[in-house]
């Protein structure tokens, strides 16, 4: 056992994958010599040196395109993007190939890749360095798309998604990053993609979260009164709808966390799947906090946008008293 | 839809070097054809973005400063130099190391601090930060994160003020859209794209490459094919490439950039011109820049485009020590007068989160009001209908 953040987990899982599997090759802009510009992969150049961990030119579509080549012949590239707002060049590659590869081929070639984008607020950085774009790449088909909220499930779950044969967007909350420490295996293990973890368990009301909003929940069930189920989601897609399901049924009331804009953010996916299967259990319709339907806005109004454990608690007390 | 625009000959030459007046400066004579007050107004351009820049990071230590801010310290002279070949309504247009052009195009400094530290006075009333300015009255489109994606829009400027010159003539003289952008930007895909609808349009914009050596930790040779002539890139766009080597000093800048200009706004064909320059600072405030070395740092530190400039003044006695020292002292007040203020003015209030995203009624849904939870109360809307600020 190993006291680790975030980071540390991602950099450790990245070695240990490495070293077992030569197949897997790491590019990006910086990621080498540099080690990235969150440094996760600090290190990992001067251990396997420059042929398989590769500092790419200053190109996202390439970056993700090259990848998916080297995916498509049997490679196991993980590619890093600095920012999910950089996303952007590269978006269509990974929805026009990397996601529709397998269905295009009837499955005769498949895309092993795992990329790698550090994701949302809280670290006052400005747009495009501090977005939640989850959903688009939960409603293309073909994705899986991952967000651990601690270092030991970042441990378990890239490991699985190096090892899944299909494409996985790796979301890093960059807020926790190095935000608290955890006892994290030195040995390998890992973590189903499609889980969902239940991090508290309680009766009366069912919280679901992913990312950084998991420690705002946890925050504000810190100083509740009402006994408070907490449900991160951990993996995006596919989305583990059974736990959501069981515990709504025990809990009756759902509270939805999510930083990203509130008109279809995943909330609402999950409130209305809610409503299709626990219907007849709910005692308060389903609220959301979430993010507005605005850009995100510049390091003094960042807090204010982002869900916090007042919003959350708010929610709370509204559900409870329906 | 293509406007009708008419065809220049294909040019012979795809790529040349400006003929250089270099040796003049190296001899610390100041030329003749910028008269001293112009030079000195450079001088003092210089000097006002570079101590904008050392109070920046000051603040950006104090926590005044949001997110990334990128020091344009080492670079004055492309900005100075550049946009003093321009007109008053040639557009222009960068990416996030943008304070430098903001200044130089005539932003009043306090917009430009004002907007770092998050205030609703500055120039995108603290909503868009260091990375973001903008002055519409100054034909100053931006200030854009994304790495390359601002060279399309430039190619896109161009080919409005063609199209309003040419079709339908609501402008009588022919702007030139100057687009900025990195070493590292020429490997976006965007870029090329830009590159060649601009030469299949013949449009009138010029795209300066910012040559400072690197792409954040990468230096142009690992990143990027012809390192050692990229404004030779130019070629494959068919294209003339000019390559601008004195890039630290800024009468050669201009000199050299005012021809390229004057042909290009005569011609109306597009140019690709490479300066060689430095950044003096990291490439963002938390830089360790463990990707160079010190000698190459002094090397570079010793071409300071202020020195410069100032000795070649003074050696030829259009400045003495004494005036040089008021004007340091001068816009030293003038910065810190306007970080003072900055840091006393009021962030945006909080309903501006909704304001500017798009005009009329706010938000994605007709009919709703500004979320109570911006008020303080959690998410539930009013029934009235709310207008748009
Ligand atoms: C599409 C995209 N990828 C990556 C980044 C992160 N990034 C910001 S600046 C930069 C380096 C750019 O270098 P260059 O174009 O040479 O400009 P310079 O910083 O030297 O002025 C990188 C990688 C970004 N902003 N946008
Ligand atoms: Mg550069």
């Amino acid at each position: 056992m190993a006291n680790l953040t975030l980071v540390q987990a991602i950099n450790l899982a990245l070695i240990q994958e490495m070293e077992e599997d030569d197949r897997i090759i790491l590019l990006g802009e910086d990621v080498g010599k540099n080690g990235g510009v969150f440094r996760v992969t600090e290190g990992l150049w001067q251990r396997f040196g420059g042929d398989r961990v590769v500092d790419s030119p200053l190109a996202e579509s390439g970056i993700l395109g090259t990848s998916i080549g080297l995916a498509m012949a049997g490679l196991r590239p993980i590619p890093e993007i600095q920012f999910e707002g950089f996303l952007g060049p590269a978006y269509d590659q990974i929805c026009t190939h990397a996601a529709r590869m397998r269905t295009r081929t009837r499955g005769a070639y498949t895309v092993p890749l795992t990329i790698r984008v550090p994701v949302g607020g809280g670290i006052h950085a400005p747009e495009l360095h501090s977005d939640s774009p989850e959903t688009i790449y939960t409603h293309t088909p073909g994705l899986k798309v991952v967000m651990p909220a601690s270092p030991y499930d970042a441990k378990g779950l890239l490991i699985s998604a190096i090892r899944d044969p299909d494409p996985v967007i790796f979301f890093e909350p960059k807020r926790i990053y190095r935000a608290f420490r955890e006892e994290v295996p030195e040995d390998e293990y890992t973590i189903p993609i499609g889980e969902a973890r239940v991090v508290q368990e309680g009766e009366q009301i069912t919280m679901v979260s992913w990312g950084a909003s998991v420690i705002q929940c946890m925050n504000a069930i810190e100083n509740c009164n009402h006994s408070v189920e907490l449900i991160d989601l951990r993996t995006i897609a596919p989305m583990d709808m059974q736990a959501i399901e069981q515990s709504v049924k025990k809990t009756g009331r759902c509270v939805v966390v999510h930083e990203a804009p509130k008109t279809l953010g995943l909330g609402a996916e999950i409130a209305s799947r809610i409503m299709e299967h626990c219907f007849l259990h709910l005692e308060a319709p389903v609220q959301r906090v979430a993010g507005f339907d605005t850009i995100m806005p510049y390091y003094k109004l960042e807090l204010d946008y982002m869900p916090d454990a007042a919003r959350i608690t708010k929610a709370v007390e509204e559900v409870s008293a329906y | 839809m293509r406007p009708p625009v008419t065809k220049a000959p294909v040019k012979q030459t795809n790529h040349k070097k400006v003929a250089a007046s270099k040796n003049d400066a190296a001899k610390g004579k100041v030329k003749s054809s910028n008269d001293a007050k112009t030079l000195k107004h450079w001088l003092r351009e210089m000097l006002l973005i570079r101590e904008f820049e050392v109070r920046t990071m000051q603040a950006y230590q104090n926590r005044l400063v949001g997110g990334f801010c990128h020091i344009y310290s080492g670079q004055e002279a492309v900005a100075v130099g550049t946009i003093a070949a321009l007109q008053d309504d040639d557009p222009i247009i960068t990416a996030y190391r943008c304070h430098g052009h903001a200044l130089a195009r005539g932003m009043d400094p306090y917009y430009c601090m004002a907007e770092l530290f998050g205030r609703f006075d500055g120039c995108a009333k603290g909503k868009g930060g260091s990375m973001h300015m903008f002055d519409r009255e100054k034909h100053l489109y931006g200030g854009h994160a994304i790495v390359g994606a601002q060279t399309p829009l430039a190619t896109g400027l161009a080919f409005a003020t063609k199209y309003e010159q040419e079709v339908i003539k609501t402008s009588d003289h022919t702007r030139v859209t100057v687009c900025y952008l990195g070493d590292g930007a020429l490997n976006q895909g965007g870029f090329h794209e830009a590159m060649n609808l601009a030469g299949v349009l013949d449009l009138p914009v010029i795209f300066v490459i910012e040559n400072n050596g690197y792409a954040m930790g990468t230096s142009v040779a690992r990143g990027t094919t012809l390192a050692d002539a990229l404004y030779r890139k130019a070629e494959s766009y068919g294209m003339t490439g000019h390559l601008i080597e004195e890039g630290m000093d800024v009468v050669t800048v201009h000199d050299q950039f005012k021809k390229v200009v004057d042909e290009t706004r005569k011609t109306s064909k597009p140019d690709l011109v490479e300066i060689r320059t430095y950044r003096f600072k990291g490439h963002s405030m938390s830089d360790p820049r463990k990707y160079r070395t010190h000698e190459e740092e002094e090397k570079w530190n010793k071409q300071d485009p202020i020195d410069h400039l100032s000795h070649d003044l003074i050696k030829a006695g259009e400045l003495t020590q004494d005036e040089f020292k008021k004007m340091t002292t001068e816009i030293r007040g003038e910065i810190r007068d306007v970080v003072k203020r900055a840091s006393e003015a009021e962030p945006p209030p909080l309903d501006e989160l909704y304001v500017d995203v798009h005009t009329g009624n706010w938000g994605p849904f007709k009919g709703t009001t500004l979320p109570n939870m911006l008020r303080g109360d959690n998410e539930k809307t009013t029934d009235q209908n709310q207008e748009s600020h």
